[in-house]
């Protein structure tokens, strides 16, 4: 298995959808193959388009707010006394975090198909409440799956969904998470796909919909190089990308410019969701080695049982959540041009109460997970690496939790 | 002949449809799951199978609650494969067809898999979520063995590819009714659901072709026309509502079959 230089890596697939032969493809019902062909035909065709690359610009500028800043830690970085750290900090993008460049492709796509209904998953509820953002933007109707337990903890997303005009359907099945809203979505779709659009809000499902995602937030990347190159002059000689890895959208979105570079310059690094300190349950597939197994249309490791059961996670951070892991990643894994490594419910906790005394940010508690690793190596680092975080969230949705567990909400 | 092709020439003999019965494996528990396919089984004539998943995408609310219940009740493949082989000892000449998402199969190994099922007397498989063309190399190992590979296909299914899948097909073709994950209700008029049958139909007028999802007592008869009739949701939601009013689900799941049999003889 080897990565391809000057290729993206949403393209390194082969004819069935495979990436290093293995990751990927297309697991799914009969009903769904046709709707997946018009779509990949459809984008396939689109994102060569002039004019509608034109457009994608345009609203990625003025409706998003391209590009999101890049700024030194310096009290951090400081009080850890190691490497200089810095962040991207893409909360700043509209709705307050990365996963509105997926919905508003989504939703443009959705136009495009001349569909009048979208519907997406969410388990942090960003994306659901970007999807809902961009559905009223094009005037689209749209359908929030979000399980039960996850529409408790992430309340201040529910409620901007609903501003929205989106319709949210609470998930009671399984673990009443985000794999069962993705499924409960996937099912919406197969008896609606004559007039609705779906939007998986990872790079996680059938081949088309990684693809789609990660195109989209590769825009994070793109601007990333740019900042990186006006504030050093040039790419540094050590550069560490931290990044949390739910699906991953966030996480390839952040590292697609940089996977041709060579990992002693700039490493990759993508942290999961370990889950309570003490739990047997977490949601770290590439971390702990999970199994290769089928989950939501695609190949990829995902935590499960012997007998291919997938397995309940626990990980205070909804967005993070998930059994599966993007192909992608997989891809990254196995080739061994990014690391992967996990941040315990504490250790994310401990990083928001230290990113937040030291600095004027507030990462929600996914990219906490990435702070969290950050912390964790930067000490031992020479002066001259530069650790860059995605602080690809904003806490205001995690208002509830963090109170609860720090007594306190900045 | 196939245990499959036999029976379908038999209700043709009888100028009826062919019943098919879906039930899940160790629903509401082991024990019962197999005492509901022996009685059945006098009544329905081709038994399917469903080996649970708990992240099943194409599933409706009735089978997913059978799947959650029987693997809340702990059964595992070996219980699925333990419950066919005892059946078939009783009902050797009863076509039974597995039924499950493909990462069950997966994790067992597909050669290992297959093995088994013709080990224990599995006369066929359909694996809603590996469709064609990435279902080739599978379909092949199970013709291998004598075991019919079921292809779907659905309203979506395009002309030209419908005409490849049965050209791939084995003895038996199952056609999705409409646009619906398992257990909707028929929201297309079986007269449409009927010419899109013909369609198929004259692709290979030998394969057997079976009708399913969303037929239920009240619309089983208008589809008379069809070689088969699959009945699933109804009967897990059957098993539900027994469960829960403590009831025998054998002689309930039964007495629905029965009736479903009477409509279309
Ligand atoms: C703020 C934030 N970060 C990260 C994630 C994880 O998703 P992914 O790894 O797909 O970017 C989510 C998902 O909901 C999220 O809301």
């Amino acid at each position: 298995m080897k990565l391809k230089k000057k290729i993206p890596l949403i393209d390194q697939h082969d004819k069935s959808g495979f990436w290093g032969g293995k990751f990927g493809g297309n697991f799914i019902p009969e009903t769904l193959k046709k709707p997946v062909e018009d779509l990949t035909d459809l984008f396939e065709r689109i994102r060569y388009d002039k004019k509608f690359l034109k457009q994608r610009d345009y609203y990625f500028k003025n409706y998003i707010g391209s590009p999101t800043s890049f700024k030194k830690l310096q009290n951090l970085s400081r009080h850890l006394g190691g490497a200089q750290i810095y962040a991207k900090m893409v909360s700043e993008a509209n709705g307050g975090a990365h996963k509105i460049y997926n919905a508003t492709v989504h939703a443009l796509i959705c136009k495009l198909a001349g569909k009048k209904y979208i519907v997406g998953d969410t388990g942090a509820g960003y994306a659901g409440k970007m999807l809902s953002m961009a559905a009223k933007k094009f005037g689209l109707k749209c359908k929030i799956f979000m399980g039960i337990k996850d529409m408790k903890r992430q309340k201040p997303n529910c409620t901007a969904m609903r501003k929205n005009g989106a319709e949210i359907v609470p998930v009671y099945s399984g673990s009443q998470t985000l794999v069962d809203a993705v499924s409960e979505c996937m099912r919406y779709w197969v008896s609606n796909c004559n007039n609705t659009h779906m939007c998986i809000g990872s790079t996680v499902g059938p081949n088309i919909f990684v693809k789609i995602c990660g195109w989209s937030t590769a825009q994070i990347s793109r601007e990333l190089k740019i900042q990186i190159e006006s504030e050093f002059q040039t790419i540094p000689k050590k550069i560490k990308l931290i990044n949390c890895v739910g699906g991953g959208s966030s996480a390839y979105g952040f590292w697609s410019e940089f996977i041709d570079y060579d990992k002693k310059q700039i490493e990759l690094i993508g942290v999961e969701a370990g889950g309570p300190k003490n739990s047997k349950l977490h949601a770290a597939p590439l971390t702990n080695s999970a199994k290769l197994g089928i989950l939501h249309g695609a190949a990829a490791y995902v935590c499960q049982n012997a007998e291919g059961q997938i397995n309940d996670t626990e990980s205070i951070s909804a967005g993070l959540d998930y059994p599966g892991v993007s192909p992608i990643h997989c891809l990254l894994k196995d080739t061994k041009r990014a690391r992967y490594t996990s941040a315990t419910d504490e250790a994310a906790l401990n990083a928001y109460k230290l990113v937040t005394k030291l600095e004027r940010i507030n990462p929600s508690l996914e990219p906490c997970h990435a702070f969290a690793e950050a912390i964790k190596i930067s000490p031992k680092l020479s002066k001259d690496t530069v650790v860059i975080v995605n602080s690809c969230g904003d806490a205001k949705k995690d208002r509830d939790i963090l109170k609860v567990r720090l007594g306190k909400f900045k | 002949m196939s245990l499959i092709n036999s029976a379908f020439k038999k209700t043709k003999n009888e100028k009826r449809p062919a019943l098919l019965t879906y039930t899940v494996a160790g629903d509401n528990n082991k024990k019962k799951s197999l005492e509901i396919l022996k009685s059945i089984a006098n009544y329905a004539d081709i038994c399917e199978i469903g080996f649970p998943h708990n992240t099943p995408i194409a599933d409706g609310g009735q089978i997913q609650s059978s799947a959650y219940r029987a693997l809340k009740n702990g059964i595992k493949i070996k219980d699925v494969f333990s419950i066919v082989k005892d059946f078939k000892q009783s009902k050797q000449t009863k076509p039974v067809i597995l039924m499950g998402y493909y990462n069950v199969i997966y994790q067992y190994g597909d050669n290992n898999f297959i093995n088994i099922c013709k080990k224990v007397g599995v006369d066929g498989l359909i694996v809603v979520d590996l469709p064609y063309p990435e279902n080739k190399d599978f379909a092949k190992k199970c013709k291998k063995k004598n075991i019919n590979f079921i292809q779907l296909v659905s309203p979506t299914t395009s002309l030209n590819r419908m005409k490849k899948i049965i050209k791939d097909s084995h003895d038996m073709v199952y056609y999705i009714s409409m646009l619906s994950t398992t257990g909707g209700k028929l929201k297309v008029s079986p007269k449409k659901i009927l010419e899109r049958y013909n369609k198929i139909k004259k692709f290979n007028k030998n394969k057997n072709i079976v009708i399913g999802f969303g037929i239920t007592e009240k619309t089983i008869a208008s589809l008379k026309k069809a070689d088969g009739l699959v009945v699933g949701s109804a009967l897990c939601k059957e098993i539900s509502k027994s469960v829960e009013k403590r009831q025998n689900p054998v002689t309930n799941v039964t007495n629905i079959v029965k009736k479903l049999r009477k409509k279309i003889s």
